[in-house]
């Protein structure tokens, strides 16, 4: 039985802890790899991916490139913005088409939620889900944790602060599954109209920001997504800074030790304050690194296997 | 130590006494093949490559009067069989914390089988630098190899079917220090001889192939 026995990444909700804890000893497995004098190794050579985001994306994109490059895998990255997309294929057609090349593996954001697993349903390739919607986002959550457990050596009892635009975000779904399977205690925190109904059957909720950094192991800031936002949420993004932004003076009510996260990019002043974003405390470059591994990871055991896994 | 599912042990190969003796006398090989010192770093092959590099070097350090470096190497990354095995071997590192242009490094593994794990070992070495030399040792050469590879220093050369396996335990990593001769138990189905379709041949599958 394999380590990781599924085809697909979609999302951490189907996973158990133990395969959870299989992607994150690969990814620490693999850490060695990015020190080296020649950061290539031939693992999986001949495998081809394909990149599909259908929205825009730096960090997510980028770190999935280097992961690919650094496996020695062949890759194609595709933007929606720049490809027949805008000629109104949709999307089981682009996908179709792109199979017919063969790839093995297809790694796809998109704005609707589900659209991976409509593709899993459909497609040969291994599917990977780099965001869909206001859904998942599996390998940002595993990246979180790859930090949380580099730096604190455990998740098991960790307190963890979500604070921000819960309602618009994948991390926060991805991160509240992934924590709480590996448990850890975690808090939820925006402002009522940015927290979604429901939510409080997975974790609790504050709509105080000074409650919910009491006594916290690690703070993940979650980004403003004027982007999706159809309504009026709040007053202004100065008032949203004012209520729950992180701040210095914020911060201190966590503990001594404290980690703080955000997965970018950062409104600076809007949810965190520039201070906090390069403060000692900060690990945000720490999960960009640790983004590349976590990916890596999952290509590792999802291309690397063979038929059986 | 559990054996492989499927396997007995027919013969023990060495004992602890015999196993220290021939490491002994492997290390006396290598310090009269160079004695200038200077330039030799061992690299063991993971899991159990690992504490034979250290004793090696430990040994020669006793006989030349300076301790080689050590180092790891785990294949796991430059397997040829990663798309034919079912399930992924779990990765621990690699560790060559030292530059290893011009230097003679001896690769040092526990058996010598086909020979595709010290084509893995070469090719990983390789990309951390240009060594001035490469020369390997192994404490068990078996035989049936699918490489153009030969072992500098062997501390013992057996005769095996391909239906066996050497089974090598260290104290390091599994409490005692012994070499075994497994066999299939009786009533398993034999692999046939010689060169058989790959994905059609047995293999331990999460393991090397002893």
């Amino acid at each position: 039985m394999s380590a990781y026995p599924h085809r697909h990444l979609l999302g951490i909700e189907p996973l158990e802890p133990a395969h959870i804890q299989a992607i994150l000893d690969t990814a620490d497995g693999l850490r060695e790899v990015l020190d080296r004098p020649i950061k290539k190794v031939p693992t999986l050579r001949g495998k081809t991916v394909v990149n599909l985001f259908y929205e825009p994306s730096t960090r997510t994109r980028s770190s999935f490139e280097v992961a690919q490059k650094v496996l020695s895998a062949d890759s194609l990255s595709i933007a929606a913005a720049a490809s027949s997309v805008q000629k109104g294929e949709t999307l089981l057609d682009t996908v179709k088409n792109l199979e017919a090349m063969n790839p093995d593996m297809v790694v796809i954001r998109h704005a609707s939620s589900g659209a991976p697993h409509f593709l899993a349903r459909h497609c040969r390739s291994a599917i990977v889900n780099a965001g869909d919607g206001a859904h998942e986002h599996p390998t940002q959550a595993l990246l979180d944790a790859l930090t949380l457990r580099q730096k604190k050596g455990r998740l098991k009892g960790l307190r963890v602060a979500i604070v921000g635009d819960i309602l618009h975000s994948r991390v926060a779904r991805s991160n509240v599954w992934l924590l709480s399977k590996m448990g850890a205690e975690v808090v939820l925190c925006a402002p009522p109209t940015l927290m979604p109904p429901g939510i409080e059957a997975l974790a609790p909720v504050t709509y105080r920001i000074e409650e919910a950094l009491e006594g916290a192991d690690a703070i993940m800031m979650l980004r403003i997504q004027t982007e999706r936002m159809t309504g009026a949420y709040f007053p202004s993004t100065r008032e949203f800074h004012v209520r729950f932004g992180l701040t210095e003076e914020r911060v201190r009510r966590a503990r001594r030790d404290v980690l703080i996260l955000h997965p970018g990019p950062m409104n600076r002043g809007v949810e965190i304050a520039s201070e906090v974003a390069d403060g000692p405390a900060s690990v945000i470059l720490d999960q960009v690194t640790n983004g590349v591994l976590v990916r890596m990871a999952v290509l590792y055991l999802l291309l690397g296997g063979g038929e059986a896994a | 130590m559990g054996w492989p599912a499927g396997f007995q042990p027919r013969q023990e190969l060495m004992d602890a006494e015999r196993l220290g003796r021939t490491l002994a006398r492997m290390a006396h090989e290598i310090v009269e093949r160079h004695p200038e010192m200077s330039r030799l770093a061992f690299v063991g092959v993971r899991s159990r490559g690992v504490p034979l590099a250290r004793r090696l070097a430990t040994l020669v350090g006793q006989a030349s009067g300076s301790e080689p470096r050590v180092g790891a190497l785990d294949i796991t990354l430059y397997r040829d069989d990663l798309t034919t095995i079912a399930a992924q071997p779990v990765m621990k590192g690699t560790d060559v914390a030292f530059p290893i242009n011009g230097s003679t490094v001896v690769l040092v593994d526990d058996v010598l089988y086909t020979g595709r794990t010290v084509r893995a070992a070469l090719d990983e070495l390789i990309d951390f630098g240009r060594p001035g030399r490469i020369e390997l040792a192994v404490l068990v050469d078996r035989g049936h190899r699918e490489f153009p590879i030969c072992a500098d220093y062997a501390g013992s050369v057996i005769a095996t079917s391909r239906d066996e396996i050497v089974q090598v335990l260290l104290k390091e990593e599994d409490g005692e220090d012994r070499v075994v001769l497994l066999e299939r138990e009786a009533g398993r189905p034999k692999t046939r001889r010689g060169p058989a379709p790959r994905e059609a041949r047995p293999r331990p599958r999460s393991r090397k192939q002893r």
